[in-house]
């Protein structure tokens, strides 16, 4: 009885702020403006326009996923191979920008990257090309895999640490090189911190929209940014949680991969 | 040393009630909800209204007319004052979302502005019962004279490739397609779709060439010499010159947008005795003057132009334009909900483009 009570207020939690505005988005998706039932919103994703806008934060989100993949694994590796004291230093640091604002990091990354920014400044002193990827969708991968490379690093960390030292020294007294080693053992065994480190780096970036505003110049338009519209400018809120539904959908399937793979939840740990 | 860090929290907390205590206090008249542009107040005028009035002022911002209307709409925080622009006002009557001003409690209001202000305000609140007048202006071509070689007259200039990536639109619907229509020389208020699908193309076109759709970051990217051409609003042309004297401000030929921002009140807001104070204090001249100068849009409290010290300034072209020499000045006006959606969709399409 008592146990029941304590889940009370995560219940409460669930309830007010997590199932009833999952629901609202679903009555919203589905009626329209008279609150008949239509499709209309949801099958709206098929225009031009939308399905453009879908098409680019797949690519893009998924350029920024691989990106940080590629980044974050030799990473964690070097982390998770360091002693305890020297790694949590290290780990610190990496959180440390995470602890400012998100939308002051971006706007920082504006202010680097533009035109007559720092970063084109200090090229022209040393006579060098000038960057230009301002407003272009470079600019936007990079934006997003700034601010979500921490999403990837920590959870394959996390699994590295978790890896008993004495399977991979088995491995190379029964013969196998490093290369092996990794592939054969390390590489499986870290796979569902892969697979939860996508996930976190792949949904916040398919649905942002203030990366894409900020970095973009406006110019690109992602289906975050679609659904923002919608919801702050043009006031239509049906056609916002239609295409909100459609996006949910692909971050279903996401997780359900996740889930598959990451039976045991141990990459979910943060 | 626990003992320390116990202390210094004690002294923490008690400071906080104290000051908690302090507030109902300070201002003892209640509150007022205000709901502005952004950096479009001179925030030293909020602090003066509270300590003569005791009404505390809590405020914030939008950045587009389009954003504001929605959370009004929605009533989710009742704002007592919001300023928005003529054909949001017109939009906001239409849908019976603002109160009646009762101007008997306005006696600034009514001295100060200027009449044709009014006059001009009744195309869009016939009759002056819902708007107090706050900033008016232009919208035209901020350029940056070190980059841009021939004379800015025409709208067309953002078309011109030399200038590719080197030019800054408005990321605001009626404000972009303004431009286009313009350029093609029909009305900037057109519902008609031959005419909105021809500058939707026209402005798909200038796409390749726009370093990007912004809005109040026209301003710091101009002064930072990051773009040549801008499309901005003139109370931002005198700022601008200010802090870059490179830049100069030029209204097209084809004629453009003449604006005004006006305080309103909306329907359900709790606090409308305050709000009125709010407004009034706002159009007394030596207040209207400190926010003319901190925001540089122009002002139609004639008697605070009159208090202008720069003359400068006061005869200023960019700030108090003598309307009369320029052809095809236009005021938008609210075109209802299927025009809305007609915009909104060809926006859409540039954007996505």
């Amino acid at each position: 009885m008592n146990k029941k009570l304590l889940s009370l207020p995560y219940l409460f939690w669930c309830a007010a702020f997590i199932i009833i505005p999952l629901c609202m988005v679903v009555y919203y998706g589905v009626t329209d403006k008279t609150g008949a039932f239509t499709f209309q919103n949801i099958s709206a994703i098929a225009t031009a326009e939308h399905s453009k806008a879908l098409w680019i934060s797949i690519l893009l989100s998924l350029a920024s996923t691989l990106i940080c993949l590629l980044l974050a694994y030799p990473l964690a590796m070097i982390l998770s191979n360091l002693h305890v004291n020297q790694h949590s230093f290290i780990v610190l640091i990496f959180i440390l920008p995470m602890w400012m604002n998100f939308l002051l990091r971006t706007m920082a990354w504006q202010t680097l990257l533009e035109k007559s920014g720092v970063i084109n400044t200090f090229l022209e002193f040393l006579h060098l090309p000038t960057l230009n990827i301002i407003n272009t969708p470079a600019a936007i991968i990079l934006g997003m895999v700034y601010n979500f490379l921490p999403f990837m690093v920590l959870p394959i960390y996390n699994v590295l640490t978790k890896i008993d030292k004495n399977v991979i020294n088995a491995a190379r007294d029964l013969g196998a090189d490093s290369v092996q080693t990794f592939i054969r053992i390390t590489l499986p065994l870290s796979l569902p911190g892969v697979i939860s480190g996508i996930t976190m780096v792949f949904v916040p970036a398919l649905t942002t929209f203030v990366i894409s505003t900020l970095l973009g110049g406006s110019k690109i338009l992602l289906i975050g940014n679609v659904i923002e519209q919608e919801f702050t400018q043009t006031g239509n809120w049906h056609l916002g949680s239609g295409l909100s539904i459609v996006l949910m959908l692909f971050i279903l399937v996401n997780m359900v991969l996740s889930a598959i793979f990451d039976k045991d939840g141990e990459g979910s740990m943060l | 040393m626990k003992k320390w860090i116990v202390m210094a929290f004690c002294t923490i907390l008690a400071a906080a009630a104290l000051t908690g205590c302090g507030s109902a206090d300070k201002y003892p008249n209640g509150k007022v909800y205000v709901f502005n542009w952004g950096e479009y107040i001179d925030q030293d005028t909020i602090r003066m209204f509270e300590e003569e009035t005791g009404i505390q002022v809590i405020y914030e911002e939008y950045d587009t007319n389009e954003t504001m209307y929605p959370k009004i709409e929605a009533g989710a925080s009742n704002y007592d004052v919001v300023c928005p622009s003529d054909y949001m006002i017109q939009k906001m009557i239409d849908n019976d979302m603002l109160a009646e001003l009762d101007w008997d409690n306005l006696p600034n209001a009514q001295a100060n502005i200027g009449a044709q202000y009014y006059e001009q305000s009744t195309a869009f609140d016939p009759g002056n019962k819902y708007s107090v007048p706050y900033c008016w202006g232009t919208v035209g071509i901020l350029y940056n004279t070190t980059m841009v070689d021939e004379p800015v007259t025409s709208w067309s200039i953002l078309w011109d490739e030399k200038y590719a990536d080197s030019i800054l639109m408005q990321d605001s619907v009626r404000d972009l397609f303004m431009v286009g229509l313009k350029e093609l020389g029909y009305s900037m208020n057109s519902t008609d779709e031959a005419e909105l699908q021809a500058a939707k193309e026209l402005l798909i076109e200038q796409k390749p060439l726009v370093q990007a759709y912004v809005i109040d970051q026209v301003r710091d990217k101009m002064i930072g010499d990051e773009a040549a051409l801008g499309v901005i609003y003139s109370g931002e042309a005198i700022y601008t010159q200010r802090e870059n004297p490179n830049l100069a401000y030029a209204i097209p030929e084809e004629g453009t947008n003449v604006w005004i921002d006006s305080w309103c009140i909306p329907k359900n807001a709790e606090n409308k005795e305050n709000a009125e104070k709010f407004i009034d204090f706002m159009c007394r001249p030596e207040i209207a003057l400190m926010n003319f100068e901190f925001i540089t849009y122009s002002t139609p409290n004639v008697a605070a132009r009159e208090l202008i010290e720069d003359e400068d300034i006061r005869n200023s072209e960019i700030a108090f334009p003598d309307l009369s020499q320029y052809k095809n000045l236009e005021t938008f006006s609210y075109l209802g909900e299927e025009a809305d959606t007609l915009y909104n969709n060809l926006w859409k399409e540039i954007k996505s483009y």
